[in-house]
C-alpha cells in the first residue's frame, strides 16, 4: 500500500498502486485489479482522484507520443503524456494545445476526464472539444474506441466523466495553428464587478484569452483583468526556466487572516503600475504558477480547499457579489482569486463543468468546521443561482446540490463502469 | 555513417530510465539510435515515440536473447560492422522479490542472470570492439544496491555488485586507450517497476535519473550515483561497522 494525496492535500491515504506503462497490458492489469480509478499526476483539489484502500492505476507510465501530422496539426499519444511534453514538442512545429488549463503538469486523461478549460473558453471551449477520438479501456476487458463522431454518447459520457466510464489509454487530438511561444497581453484593474462585467464582454469579440485576478478581500471586487492575444513577435528571450520548490510544509498555513490582506493590497497596487499592454512567453501566461513546484505545501500540513463554481449570467453580478460579501466576512480566502466568464456555449460532455455563465475559483486555508460552514453559506448562494461546483476541484460539496448541478446524472450513470470507483463516486453517487 | 549523427546503442531499450535517456538524446541533436530488447514489440512502441519527438533521428529496434553468450556475440559484432558505436548504455535489469528468490532458486538464478551475467556479456563483447577503434564509451547502469549486501534485497545487490567488480576491471584495462567505462548506480528510482513500492516519497524522478546518467556520459566520468546525494548515503552504508549494520531493518 502507498500513501496518496491529491492536490489539496486534505489527508494521505493508502492506496494499492498499479503502475500501468504498456498501453497493451492494460486491459489484463484492470481485469487483474478491480475496483480501481485512473491516477495521473494527482493535481486534481479533492477527491476525485482518490479510492482510499483500493486500487490505483497510475498512467504516468503511459507516456508515450504515437503519432504526429506536422500538416494537420494531429497528434496521437497516450493518455499519460503531460500537456507540458506536448506544449514543448509542438510548439517548435507551428501548433499549440487549443485548450490547456492553469497547470500544464497534468496528464492528456486527466484533462480528458475532467474536461479542463482554460482562458479561452470563449472561443475555444473546454478540452474535450479538441479530442478527436480516444481509447477507452473497461474493467471487463471491453475496448471502446469513440469520439465526436464515432459512438458520440459514449465520448460524451467519458468527456468529464471523471474517469468512471473506464481508463483512457490513448487519445487523438486536433492542435491548433500558432506561430510562436510569444502572447501580445494587456493588463487592465478594475475597481468593483461592474467594471469586470463590462470588460469582460468587451474583450470577447477581439481577445483570445481572457481571465481577472480578483481581491476577495477588498469589499466591492476590485481585481486585475488580464487579456492576451497570440504574436508573431519574436524579440523576445526565451524566459530561463527558474524552477523553485516549496521546500518544507509550514507548521501553520502562510496564508491566513494575518497575511491575506496585505498581501493582496501590495499585490493589487504592485500590478496597477504595470498596467497597459506587454508580452508574455506562453509559459509564464498559461502557467504562473509552475515556476513554483508543489506551491501547495504553502497551506501547511492540514491542506485547503478549492472552491470553483459556476452560476448563469444572468444572476452573475449578483451570485458573485453575495458570495464575496460571505467570504470578505469571514476573513478567510487566499491571494490566489480568480474570476473569468464562459463562452454562451454548452460543453459537449454530460458531466462537464463549463457552462455559459462566469466562474469564481478560490482556496482556503483548512480551518476545519469553520470553513466548511462558509462553504455551506456560498452553496446557498450557488443553489439558487442554478450554478454548479467543478468536480476536479470538490472534496465536500453535498449530494443534493452535485444532483441540481449536473441534470444529466441519470443519463451518464448509463456508461459508467461497475469496476471503477472512487472517494468522489461514492461520497456524491453512493457507490 | 553518410552524415555525423552520433551512434548511440542501448541495451534493454524498454526500461524507463534508459527509454529516458533516450528522449533527452534525441531531445538534444539528431542520432542514429539503435535499441536492442528482449521484446521486439514492446521496443517498436518506445522507438515510435522517439521518431515522432525527432523526426530527423535513425531509430531502430532489434530483438535479441539477452542469455545466450554466442548469440550476444553475434549480435554486437554486427551492430558494430555497420560503423563505429560512439555509446552504449547496457540498462537492462529487473527487480526482483527477494523473498521469492529466497524460496525458490530458479527464480533467484534468473536474477542472478538478468542482472549481472547478462550485462557483463554485453559490455565485454563491446569493450573488444571500442578497444581495437580506440575511442567509445561504455555505460553500464549498476546499482547502489551493489554497494553493500543488505537483507532486503541482497540477491539483486549482489547480481549489482558483480557488474561494480566488472566495471572496476575494465576501467583498469581500458585505462588510457580513449574508451570510457562508466559505471552509474541509481538509488531507487520511480518507475512502472516501483510504483507499488511504499516509500514513494524517497524515490527519485526518472527524468532526473536520466539527466545525470546523459551528464554524466557527455563528462566520462567513471562512477556516478544517481542522483548526487546517494554518493554519500552509501558511503555511510558501506562503512557502518557490522554491529551497527546488523542492527538496522533495511
Amino acid at each position: 500500500m502507498v500513501a496518496i494525496s491529491s492536490w489539496g492535500r486534505l489527508g494521505r491515504f493508502e492506496h494499492e498502486v498499479v503502475g500501468l506503462s504498456d498501453r497493451h497490458q492494460v486491459v489484463s492489469q484492470l481485469k487483474s485489479n478491480p475496483i480501481g480509478i485512473a491516477h495521473g499526476m494527482g493535481r486534481s483539489y479533492g477527491d476525485v482522484c482518490l479510492n482510499p484502500n483500493g486500487v490505483l492505476w497510475k498512467t504516468t507510465g503511459l507516456d508515450r507520443f504515437i503519432s504526429l501530422d506536422e500538416n494537420s496539426g494531429n497528434l496521437v499519444c497516450e493518455a499519460g503524456v503531460l500537456l507540458r511534453d506536448i506544449q514543448r514538442l509542438v510548439i517548435a512545429r507551428g501548433w499549440i494545445l487549443p485548450v490547456t488549463p492553469g497547470t500544464q503538469l497534468v496528464t492528456v486523461g486527466g484533462a480528458i476526464a475532467n474536461d479542463v478549460h482554460g482562458k479561452n473558453h470563449h472561443g475555444s471551449g473546454s478540452f474535450g472539444d479538441h479530442i478527436n477520438s480516444l481509447k477507452l479501456i473497461r474493467t471487463d476487458g471491453s475496448i471502446i474506441v469513440c469520439g465526436p463522431n464515432l459512438l458520440p454518447d459514449w465520448f460524451a459520457a467519458t468527456v468529464g466523466g471523471f474517469g468512471l466510464t473506464g481508463v483512457i489509454t490513448e487519445v487523438e487530438i486536433q492542435l491548433r495553428r500558432v506561430t510562436g511561444p510569444w502572447l501580445s497581453t494587456e493588463t487592465i484593474a478594475y475597481g468593483n464587478l461592474n467594471e469586470f462585467f463590462h470588460l469582460a464582454d468587451a474583450s470577447e469579440a477581439d481577445w483570445e484569452h481572457t481571465v481577472s485576478w480578483i481581491d476577495c478581500v477588498a469589499k466591492g471586487g476590485r481585481g486585475l483583468f488580464m487579456r492576451a492575444n497570440p504574436t508573431d513577435s519574436i524579440e523576445h528571450q526565451e524566459p530561463k526556466s527558474r524552477k523553485l520548490t516549496m521546500p518544507f510544509v509550514p507548521p501553520i498555513s502562510l496564508i491566513n487572516k494575518l497575511t491575506l490582506q496585505p498581501f493582496n493590497t501590495a499585490y493589487f497596487n504592485l500590478k496597477k503600475r504595470q498596467v497597459g499592454r506587454s508580452a508574455a512567453h506562453y509559459e509564464s501566461f498559461f502557467y504562473p504558477l509552475d515556476n513554483l513546484l508543489e506551491w501547495n505545501r504553502m497551506y501547511g500540513p492540514k491542506g485547503f480547499y478549492q472552491y470553483q463554481c459556476v452560476v448563469p449570467r444572468s444572476v452573475g453580478h449578483d451570485a458573485v457579489q453575495a458570495m464575496l460579501k460571505e467570504i470578505s466576512r469571514s476573513g478567510e480566502g487566499s491571494f490566489l482569486a480568480v474570476l473569468k466568464t464562459f463562452g454562451n456555449r454548452q460543453a459537449l460532455g454530460m458531466m462537464s463543468f463549463p457552462q455559459p455563465g462566469v466562474t469564481l475559483a478560490l482556496d482556503f486555508p483548512n480551518l476545519g468546521e469553520r470553513t466548511l460552514k462558509l462553504f455551506e453559506r456560498l452553496d446557498t448562494i450557488v443553489r439558487e443561482a442554478k450554478g454548479r461546483i467543478y468536480l476536479a476541484k470538490d472534496a465536500r460539496m453535498p449530494r443534493d446540490l452535485f444532483e441540481a448541478g449536473y441534470p444529466r446524472l441519470a443519463e451518464f450513470l448509463k456508461y459508467r463502469d461497475s469496476g471503477m470507483s472512487s472517494a468522489l463516486s461514492r461520497r456524491l453517487i453512493g457507490h | 555513417m553518410q552524415d555525423n549523427k552520433k551512434r548511440i546503442v542501448i541495451i534493454g531499450a524498454t526500461s524507463a530510465i534508459a527509454e529516458h535517456c533516450a528522449r533527452l538524446w534525441v531531445e538534444n541533436t539528431n542520432v542514429d539510435l539503435t535499441l536492442v530488447a528482449r521484446n521486439a514489440e514492446k521496443a517498436e512502441r518506445v522507438a515510435t515515440d522517439l521518431r515522432v519527438r525527432s523526426p530527423q533521428s535513425v531509430i531502430r529496434v532489434l530483438e535479441a536473447n539477452f542469455i545466450a553468450p554466442l548469440a550476444i556475440q553475434k549480435l554486437v559484432d554486427e551492430i558494430v560492422a555497420e560503423g563505429i558505436v560512439d555509446t552504449v548504455l547496457i540498462a537492462h535489469g529487473s527487480l526482483p522479490d527477494q523473498d521469492v528468490c529466497q524460496q525458490n532458486l530458479t527464480e533467484c538464478n534468473e536474477a542472478l542472470t538478468v542482472n549481472s551475467i547478462s550485462p557483463v556479456l554485453f559490455a565485454e563483447a563491446f569493450a573488444g570492439h571500442m578497444q581495437k577503434a580506440k575511442l567509445g564509451t561504455l555505460a553500464i547502469i549498476g546499482s547502489v544496491a551493489g554497494d553493500r549486501g543488505r537483507k532486503s534485497n541482497y540477491v539483486y545487490g549482489a547480481a549489482k555488485g558483480l557488474v561494480t567488480r566488472y566495471a572496476q576491471g575494465l576501467q583498469h584495462r581500458l585505462a588510457n586507450t580513449g574508451v570510457k567505462v562508466l559505471l552509474i548506480k541509481p538509488g531507487p528510482t520511480e518507475t512502472p517497476m516501483t510504483a507499488h513500492l511504499k516509500q514513494q516519497g524517497g524515490l527519485a524522478k526518472v527524468e532526473d535519473v536520466a539527466k545525470v546518467i546523459v551528464n554524466a556520459i557527455n563528462q566520462g566520468k567513471p562512477v556516478v550515483y544517481a542522483p548526487a546525494k546517494w554518493a554519500l548515503i552509501m558511503m555511510v552504508i558501506r562503512h557502518l561497522p557490522q554491529f551497527i549494520f546488523n542492527t538496522l531493518d533495511i
